[in-house]
């Protein structure tokens, strides 16, 4: 099952064609002391596609986009990223690997500049060391050049040109979110996490940001991994959908199967337990 | 003489001088004459491997890019016709105009512009192909018909041995008459029509009007404005290619501010309005400065009030005067201008609609050459222009070099020049309606020509000038223009025509009276809950009473004080047709869309309830109901014969 899983070039019933794996996760169980908060789960995320995972409060969602992002070690389980078996890493590690995230209290430094933040986004990519960068000549100014290359792109791709030297501290939080985003982009990242993307954006910011996560996937071929409350934008933009409850998987599919799913129902309407 | 003749001299003159600028990726990009040429023939090259045939038309739409205005240049070189769209119109406007000028190709900025295409390509049966600037979002969309605009180039270049005779042929082969554009006006009645303007009718306007001003190859523009608009036109590709200077694109629309300061232009124009904004802003602005500054603006703002002016017209003025101005430039205006982007104007224009005296006088007493002219899409903009040292806000100067003015009985404007268009396209009748045999173009405005001075002025739009009741002079566009002189008041709409009074609709401005309520304590949580506030009623009844007053004193337009108004619950906007795009009240809709208000402003009552419709950005429509309070300024006349 898991090897025929594997094959790139299946199409999903919309007509995408999915890539390979790029991510296997495989019985990951996390305990925080007696607490289990993720259960025996198993799923995948395949090169180019945009991934969510959804469920009602305390789920464990959030966990397990920290056990992907390998700031959780999973007491059980196994979590294999682009072929190989991946232990328990520091974060800049992860990062290396091509794992970039936004967090769901966005975390940006307020007095640096929209430009200065994005920047920062590209220290796993700085080759110069310390000494070079003091002394601020050839090989680190030349790097700095074709950074800033890379971060203006990102912003006119984002649209905020008009806030580049603005701190981040002035923005308004739909803004903040756009920054945010655009500094994880900035790393280049091979799997794009998103933490709630959307939380506490109106209709129209979040129209944009569907958009930009779309384009992201599009132009960039970013693997897009997102946890999401609002059930209209995850059901839009995603391609597969996996549904947690009480740390266990209930459903993982299409946004149509799993909209269509009989456990997932009961999770968000609500059933008489016996 | 052609465009496309005017630009190869400019390749041949001075090729590696700067053309085109763009601030891209952060950076202000540059194109050389040269470069510009070249990336103008790969594109027409392009065009001809997509099948363009003489007379074909190709559609422009998206906002200014040095690629957009190339792209015109490049229809010109294959004998087609250049159209250029509003960019904010919604999907149907832009089919309308499409449909009627039977596009063949469009080029759209970015995949916004591709999708409104795309929901009215079904209705367009003519248009074959689209082409695109910015790719970003749209590689998965089906390509049949939809060509990047780097790669239609690549074709083009890749075909260049093969197709360059030809298009050397059919460049060549363009004369002063064949069609340069095609501009739709936005129509403040009816439906656009499309103004045919010849390379003669372009070159000639562009030649007179940049000796005019002595423009020459070392100016920067800006380029902001529609590009569907004639100013942008005549500024942007005829005096840009007849004088050879720099056309400087923004990174995008809101960026506009910061990249106009970065540019510094010499040569700027923009609408009374925009100058408008931002002297509320800079007023805005120096409330929350500290006490020493505002006590140096205001100290030195009076003096340029009082002797700025002079300086700037040559006047004769007192030396201490005049050193005191130098230290106000060195400590205010200077780095007011600097902010304001405005360093390095040497000629600056506003035209359009009235300018209120303070705020021009404002401009001109900091030391900018701002000046007013008066045109037309049908005239290639310039009828008449201000000349240096004879500069005033209530007139709109004397006739441009080549124009013959002539005011006929009914007071309205005539001129004759060699900018005069050629044809409304596939409109007759509208073409001799509005030219006659000998070259005569009415204007639709009243006006008359000042004695002594030779300066036009302008009343009116010649079919809103009527007659009330009792025979006086109707004129609601002059009694609107000093209410909107008031920065409280953004928009107002007189009504009077055959009646035996004048009232009056008023909109607020967010942007001031929100100010001003966030400085007295004045909650509110809505538009319409600001604009129906009891203070905002009485210092709105305190303008239309001041306004009431100065036109009292004229004989002539005594008759259009305004004796009730009210205040509306809604900002008058395009996407419900209430204005046109370029922001000219549209005063048949209004009358027709609330004419139960203008029943309850006639018929004595004190408040009315009314539900209006109204259109959001993305074409949704929605309701919003509101009760208005009706003011009196002038008391009803049985009152005064009461008192009496």
């Amino acid at each position: 099952m898991n090897v025929a899983r594997n094959v790139a070039g299946e199409v999903t019933a919309d007509g995408r064609t999915l890539g390979g794996t790029l991510m296997d996760l495989r019985n990951i169980t996390l305990r925080f002391g007696g607490v289990t908060a993720i259960k025996d789960i198993s799923f995948d995320i395949r090169e180019g596609e945009i991934r969510a995972i959804i469920g009602p409060n305390g789920a464990g969602k959030s966990s397990m986009l920290n056990v992907i992002s390998g700031f959780y070690n999973p007491q059980e389980g196994e979590v294999w990223f682009r072929g190989d078996r991946r232990g328990p890493m520091r974060p800049y590690q992860v990062a290396r690997l091509g794992i970039a995230r936004t967090f769901q209290n966005i975390a940006l430094f307020d007095g640096m500049s929209v430009l200065d933040n994005i920047m920062t986004g590209r220290l796993t990519h700085t080759r110069s060391g310390l000494l070079d960068q003091a002394i601020w000549w050839g090989k680190a100014q030349r790097e700095e050049n074709a950074h800033r290359e890379k971060v203006e792109e990102i912003i006119d791709f984002l649209e905020i040109q008009r806030i580049r030297k603005t701190p981040v501290g002035r923005l308004p939080y739909g803004l903040k979110k756009r920054v945010e985003l655009a500094r994880a982009l900035a790393a280049e990242p091979k799997l794009l996490l998103l933490d709630e993307p959307m939380a506490g954006m109106n209709v129209e910011e979040k129209e944009d940001m569907s958009r930009y996560i779309l384009d992201v996937n599009d132009e960039f071929g970013t693997t897009v991994a997102l946890i999401e409350h609002d059930m209209g934008v995850v059901m839009d933009l995603s391609d597969r959908v996996v549904v947690m409850d009480y740390g266990r998987k209930i459903g993982d599919g299409t946004p149509s199967e799993v909209r269509n799913n009989q456990a997932v129902i009961d999770a968000y309407l609500g059933v008489a337990h016996d | 003489m052609s465009i496309p003749r005017l630009l190869a001299r400019n390749v041949d003159a001075y090729g590696s001088e700067p053309a085109y600028r763009e601030k891209d990726l952060g950076i202000w990009q540059v194109w050389s004459w040269s470069e510009a040429a070249a990336e103008i023939e790969a594109l027409a090259l392009g065009f001809l491997t997509l099948g363009a045939q003489p007379g074909d038309t190709i559609a422009i739409l998206g906002r200014n890019r040095p690629a957009l205005y190339w792209a015109m240049v490049a229809a010109q070189r294959v004998g087609a016709v250049p159209v250029p769209l509003y960019q904010d119109s919604v999907a149907e406007e832009i089919a309308f105009v499409l449909d009627h000028c039977e596009a063949r190709f469009v080029v759209a900025g970015d995949q916004e512009q591709v999708d409104k295409l795309i929901d009215v390509k079904d209705d367009l049966p003519v248009l074959a192909h689209i082409v695109y600037l910015d790719p970003r979002g749209l590689r998965k969309y089906d390509h049949t018909h939809l060509t990047a605009y780097a790669t239609l180039q690549d074709a083009g270049r890749a075909a260049r041995d093969d197709l360059m005779p030809e298009l050397v042929r059919r460049t060549d082969g363009l004369g002063p008459d064949d069609t340069c554009v095609m501009l739709y006006t936005s129509g403040t009645t009816g439906k656009p029509k499309g103004v045919v303007l010849s390379n003669r009718n372009i070159i000639e306007t562009a030649k007179n009007s940049a000796e005019f001003d002595r423009l020459r190859r070392d100016e920067e523009v800006l380029a902001y404005l529609p590009m569907a608009w004639v100013g942008d036109f005549i500024f942007s590709i005829g005096q840009a290619m007849w004088c050879g200077f720099c056309v400087n694109c923004p990174e995008s629309e809101d960026t506009m501010m910061t990249d106009l300061r970065e540019i510094g232009p010499t040569y700027y124009f923009a609408p009374p309005r925009v100058f408008e904004s931002q002297l509320t802003s800079v007023m805005i602005r120096m409330e929350d400065a500290g006490a020493l500054k505002k006590w140096l603006f205001d100290r030195f703002m009076a003096l340029a009030r009082r002797v700025g002016g002079p300086i700037l017209d040559g006047a004769p003025v007192a030396a201490s005067d005049r050193l005191a101005y130098r230290l106000g430039d060195l400590l205010v205006y200077g780095p007011l201008k600097n902010t304001l982007g405005f360093s390095r104007v040497r000629v600056g224009y506003t035209a359009g609609e009235a300018i209120g005296p303070e705020i021009f006088d404002f401009y001109r007493s900091l030391g900018i050459n701002l000046k007013q002219l008066y045109g037309q899409t049908e005239a290639s903009v310039f009828i008449t222009q201000q000349r240096d040292g004879e500069v005033r806000s209530d007139t709109v100067g004397t006739p441009t070099p080549g124009v013959e003015l002539r005011i006929d009985e009914s007071r309205e404007v005539f001129y004759r020049s060699p900018g005069v268009f050629v044809r409304y396209h596939k409109n007759p009748e509208s073409t001799a309606s509005t030219k006659d045999g000998e070259g005569w173009v009415a204007t639709g405005d009243a006006g008359f020509i000042e004695e002594g001075t030779g300066h036009l002025r302008i009343i009116d739009r010649a079919k809103d000038v009527g007659a009330m009741a009792d025979g006086s002079l109707f004129a609601p566009k002059f009694v609107e223009n000093k209410l909107k002189f008031y920065p409280d008041i953004l928009e107002a709409v007189v009504f009077g025509n055959g009646r035996d009074r004048c009232c009056a609709f008023i909109n607020i401005d967010l942007t001031a009276v929100g100010n001003w309520a966030e400085r007295n304590n004045i909650a509110y949580s809505s538009y319409q809950e600001l604009s129906q506030h009891p203070r905002v009623l009485d210092t709105i009844a305190g303008h239309v009473a001041a306004v009431n007053d100065s036109i009292a004193g004229d004989e002539m337009l005594s008759g259009c004080r305004i004796h009730r108004f009210l205040v509306l619950h809604k900002e008058l906007d395009a996407d419900d047709g209430e204005l046109t795009r370029t922001r000219k009240v549209r005063r048949r809709i209004i009358e027709d869309k609330f004419s139960d208000l203008i029943t309850a402003l006639y018929d004595g009552s004190d408040r009315v309830s009314t539900v209006t419709e109204v259109t959001y950005e993305d074409g949704r429509k929605g309701a919003i109901s509101a009760t208005l309070e009706i003011r009196d300024v002038i008391p009803a006349p049985a009152d005064r014969m009461a008192a009496q």
